[in-house]
């Protein structure tokens, strides 16, 4: 053969190796330190959550008030106000991640976000329809179901609508249910403000908070639903990392490496919607993770495409970290989706501007 | 080249010695949608030669290559891999036995050469075997034998449009098939990078007894390196055979309505077509 055409190479990713009998794996050490580091500050991070506030907790009062030993008023503000809020926005996080993750991958598409392609405004659109008819508050214990469901049943019917509205020819086109998807997000966009615009001024002003994701008021209750679905979501949609690997190829390699690819795709994309849809149930639309948390997991964990677990930990360090940052930074205690909105955004325009340079990736 | 480690294939001979299946297929419909675009379609592929699939544009042979490679369901007829029905095999046991190059596949973002290499072991791996020692050894293989060992780190994204298309049959090499399909795998290169492609498939072919199926749209370059050559115009087959009996003057003018010589290659012996410009 010839090697004239060869220039000078750069030494492969170095890649731990194990093998017994019939098992074998391979993983970079890069990957695992990234894992680890990772999993270290979401921990941080919730640590952080239960001490810093408007009640500050020495160390030893948050440690002792977690075992339900400490003083009262320590066991309290650990147990019914930060706990379960710091909770519901790890395990959010977790899921916009994951869900993020194979939302871009499946469609090889870097923006097809849950929040650009009308998965978060059908949540939305079904929360601010269950304020304004139920007349509920997002904050009163007694109507917390209503708003949830809301969202979980507008984010289900509304990716049910872009399946439908996608699927051509017995397949699913990544670009297709990209472009339907914006397509039905601006519909939602508009229907949600037109519902804003007609009620009074009361329902409207809970109805934006809810709709700029807020984990202000999240209870145990909360934590049960989403550890619920995530049980059964995580683990299935891990169970899928071959095809969700392979299917960020073109289709035609995918299937002819073997992989099942109309049946794996459309799996994938009603996993990463109920992941979606269960963190928007229980946190609101906390726009922009799903977005960043998959491109910042490739360049930290160094893997060739979106890595599907590491993608999870960086939403849920992404969100734990901004809800600290809302309650903490500023006189007025903000909702978590305006933190990760204000970093989302740049960090949107600098994925553009890169991506309109020729070609480039990496 | 040494990769074709009899151990993984499947039609090994008892002696050892492995031969590699051929493929046919029998009274095809195919289409897209309202669309046909074969009818009765009969295709008999060689074992063991390099085949080239030619004919003008919309003609159907890139149809029919995917219906080889089954990524187009025939709407009737069959398509037989040594004697068996495709259709009747999982996707992990036809993947084990043919591979084929897409005509512009894509990678993900930033994907190194071995690791897209080693992508064309899927088909033997598992979710408990995501990697084996004999992977390693087949991927050094496919590497070294397109001649792109010393791009193993680089990412994709950063090489010229021959050197990564010699990675993508490396790692169509590494999927260790004795049936090999490629579509159009010259289109976008300049020349020398065209020839240096078509050099590795018919080597492929020659020395390690490979089918390969190839759509090409060059005509000289299908005589040059097929062993077999299919011609097809309107979904049909107009002739097949070796490219010295049937590439003729008649043959170009039916199947690409182009005057043209034919004449005998002087240094490779084999047919030239020199157009003789103007349509008939």
């Amino acid at each position: 053969m010839k090697t004239a055409l060869i220039k000078t190479g750069r030494p492969t990713p170095r890649v731990v190796r194990w093998e017994r009998g019939p098992l074998g794996f391979a993983v970079r050490p890069r990957t695992l330190v990234a894992v680890v580091v990772l999993v270290a500050v979401v921990f941080a991070g919730l640590i952080a959550s239960l001490a810093l506030g408007d009640y500050p907790l020495a160390w030893r009062d948050v440690v002792t008030g977690l075992f339900g030993a400490g003083p009262a008023d320590a066991e309290l503000v650990v147990h019914e106000l930060r706990l379960p809020r710091a909770l519901v926005g790890m395990l959010a996080g977790l899921a916009l991640g994951m869900s993020g993750a194979v939302f871009q991958a499946v469609t090889r598409n870097p923006l097809a976000g849950p929040d650009l392609i009308g998965i978060t405004a059908g949540a939305g659109a079904g929360a601010v329809l269950a304020i304004l008819l139920g007349g509920v508050s997002t904050t009163r214990s007694t109507t917390y179901g209503a708003v949830p469901l809301g969202a979980l049943i507008g984010a289900l019917a509304t990716a049910a609508v872009i399946h439908l509205l996608a699927f051509r020819g017995g397949t699913i086109s990544g670009y297709g249910f990209v472009l339907v998807g914006i397509a039905v997000n601006g519909m939602l966009a508009a229907s949600t403000r037109w519902m804003l615009a007609r009620v009074d001024i009361g329902a409207a002003t809970r109805a934006t908070s809810w709709l700029t994701g807020s984990l202000d008021g999240r209870e145990y209750a909360h934590v049960r639903w989403l550890g619920y679905a995530l049980v059964v979501l995580v683990p299935a949609t891990v169970a899928l990392a071959r095809p969700y690997r392979m299917l960020q190829f073109d289709d035609d390699t995918a299937a002819s490496l073997g992989m099942p690819v109309t049946r794996s795709r459309i799996a994938l994309l009603v996993l990463a919607t109920a992941l979606t849809a269960a963190a928007t149930a229980c946190a609101g639309p906390v726009v922009f993770v799903a977005l960043a948390a998959p491109q910042i997991a490739r360049r930290l964990a160094g893997t060739p495409g979106l890595p599907l677990v590491v993608s999870g930990l960086v939403g849920a360090a992404l969100v734990v970290l901004a809800d600290l940052v809302a309650r903490t930074a500023f006189p007025t205690e903000l909702p978590v989706g305006i933190v990760t909105g204000a970093v989302g955004a740049p960090y949107l325009l600098w994925l553009l501007a890169r991506n309109n340079r020729a070609g480039k990736g990496g | 080249m040494g990769i074709a480690t009899e151990r993984t294939r499947p039609t090994g001979r008892p002696d050892g010695t492995a031969i590699a299946p051929g493929m046919s297929a029998e009274r095809l419909t195919l289409g897209y949608g309202e669309r046909v675009v074969a009818r009765d379609l009969d295709l008999d592929i060689p074992a063991g030669r390099v085949t080239a699939l030619v004919g003008p544009n919309a003609c159907g042979k890139s149809t029919a290559l995917r219906a080889l490679a089954r990524l187009l369901k025939p709407r009737q007829g069959t398509v037989l891999l040594d004697g068996e029905s495709v259709a009747r095999l999982s996707g992990r046991d036809f993947a084990q036995r043919l591979a084929l190059l897409p005509q512009s596949p894509t990678a993900p973002e930033g994907i190194t050469v071995r690791d897209l290499v080693a992508r064309g072991r899927t088909p033997y791996q598992r979710w408990w075997r995501q990697w084996s020692s004999s992977d390693d050894t087949v991927v050094d293989a496919a590497l070294s034998a397109t001649g792109v060992d010393a791009l193993a780190g680089r990412a994709i994204d950063e090489l010229s449009g021959g050197q990564r298309q010699r990675v993508w049959i490396a790692m169509a090499l590494a999927q260790d098939t004795p049936v090999l399909l490629l579509d159009e795998p010259t289109t976008y290169l300049d020349l020398a990078y065209q020839v240096d492609v078509l050099e590795l498939v018919a080597e492929l072919g020659r020395a390690e007894g490979r089918t390969v199926v190839m759509v090409i749209h060059e005509l000289n370059h299908a005589c040059r390196y097929a062993d077999h050559l299919i011609a097809m115009c309107d979904g049909r087959v107009v002739a097949a055979g070796p490219p010295a009996e049937v590439v003729t003057p008649d043959l170009v003018r039916e199947v690409f309505d182009l005057r043209a010589a034919v004449i005998t290659c002087p240094i490779a012996g084999t047919p030239l077509v020199i157009p003789l410009g103007g349509r008939r």
